[in-house]
């Protein structure tokens, strides 16, 4: 079995389902009708994505587990997803950095993805990189207003940067398995992104009235299973159905 | 956000059919509104172009002047080019 590339697919599909579940939560909560359908756009293509990635997992590792079985039944120790992704959505700043951080990022790194030789994976990365400008372009937009906006929302604004910056080292670590795909050509370093992300995170955040914080945080352990407290409520939720009634169909 | 305009969207469904008026958003600014109206209106591949516009900006005719903006026409049927012999070979016209 490939099992670094099963690793590195599973890092992949789970950023994007626990982010796209995460945003899930604002359905129905969102601050207008049409913000809260953009957050549910945007999670609905994670979770496509997610699915994607998951069922390609499965099928490298061979054991006939598809994207539902990876999703549902595993325990947090065994998701692989960046610390960033879990994080709460705490108040709609939060919830656009969170989205300005990790799509800024994911755009970058599928875009690199498209030309990965692994044939499967770059058809993959040619529908998400699409949805992911997007989102990029989405977080861009608010994280400008509510940064150039009120003494309250730069306030909030602030505060989720603080918040969130934390997880940025943990969101481009590369562990022994991406590493090993790395060096097979399969996928990029994550940290050859990390200059142009925070150039282009820095440049959002200047027309924003804020700052890119210079504290770098040297926290990782998303990848290797070593989650926050919050994982693991995320997916009590997420889980509770199909693990009640494992037969369960729709 | 209780202050948002409110926009007209109007969508094109495919390249060379008009763009028809699909709804409303509410939106701070043109470039939030068609963030907006894409958001809300093209979730379902329902189009290739969207036009907003401020709703404040359309001018439109008075309801309480119907009857003379439209009712004259009413009684001109020969406005309609129904009353033309058609040779038998112009099926449809």
């Amino acid at each position: 079995m490939e099992y670094s590339l099963f690793r590195a697919l599973t890092q992949l599909g789970d950023d994007s389902l626990i982010l796209g579940q995460r945003l899930c939560e604002w359905c129905g909560h969102g601050p207008t009708i049409e913000v809260d359908l953009g957050l549910s756009n945007l999670a609905l293509d994670l979770i496509g994505q997610a699915t994607m990635l998951l069922d390609y997992a499965g099928e490298l590792e061979g054991g006939g587990r598809d994207a539902d079985a990876l999703a549902f039944h595993r325990n947090a120790e065994q998701f692989a997803n960046c610390l960033l992704a879990e994080q709460p959505n705490g108040d709609f700043a939060r919830t656009v950095v969170r989205h300005l951080l990790f799509a800024t990022y994911a755009s970058a790194l599928y875009e690199a993805l498209t030309a990965s030789p692994d044939a499967r994976l770059a058809e993959i990365a040619a529908k998400a990189v699409k949805e992911l400008r997007y989102h990029a372009d989405f977080a861009a937009d608010w994280a400008e207003r509510l940064g150039d906006g009120t003494e309250e929302s730069r306030a909030r604004m602030a505060e989720a940067l603080d918040w969130h910056w934390r997880f940025v080292n943990d969101l481009f670590h590369d562990d022994r398995d991406w590493a090993a795909c790395a060096a097979r050509g399969l996928v990029p370093l994550r940290q050859s992104l990390r200059y142009g992300f925070e150039r282009d995170v820095s440049a959002i955040l200047e027309r924003a009235g804020l700052a890119l914080p210079r504290k770098v945080w040297p926290i990782v352990g998303g990848r290797s299973g070593q989650h926050s407290e919050h994982l693991s409520v995320l997916l009590a939720t997420m889980q509770v159905l199909p693990r009640a009634h494992p037969e369960a169909v729709w | 956000m209780y202050d948002w305009p409110l926009w007209e969207v109007f969508i094109r469904a495919r390249g060379g059919l008009d763009h028809r008026h699909a709804g409303s958003v509410h939106a701070p600014d043109a470039h939030m509104a068609l963030r907006h109206a894409r958001d809300t209106y093209t979730r379902r591949l329902e189009g290739v172009s969207i036009w907003v516009v401020r709703s404040s900006d359309i001018v439109a005719s008075d309801p309480a002047q119907d009857y003379s903006m439209f009712e004259p026409a009413a009684s001109k049927i020969y406005r309609h080019p129904t009353f033309y012999v058609l040779p038998e070979a112009v099926d449809h016209m």
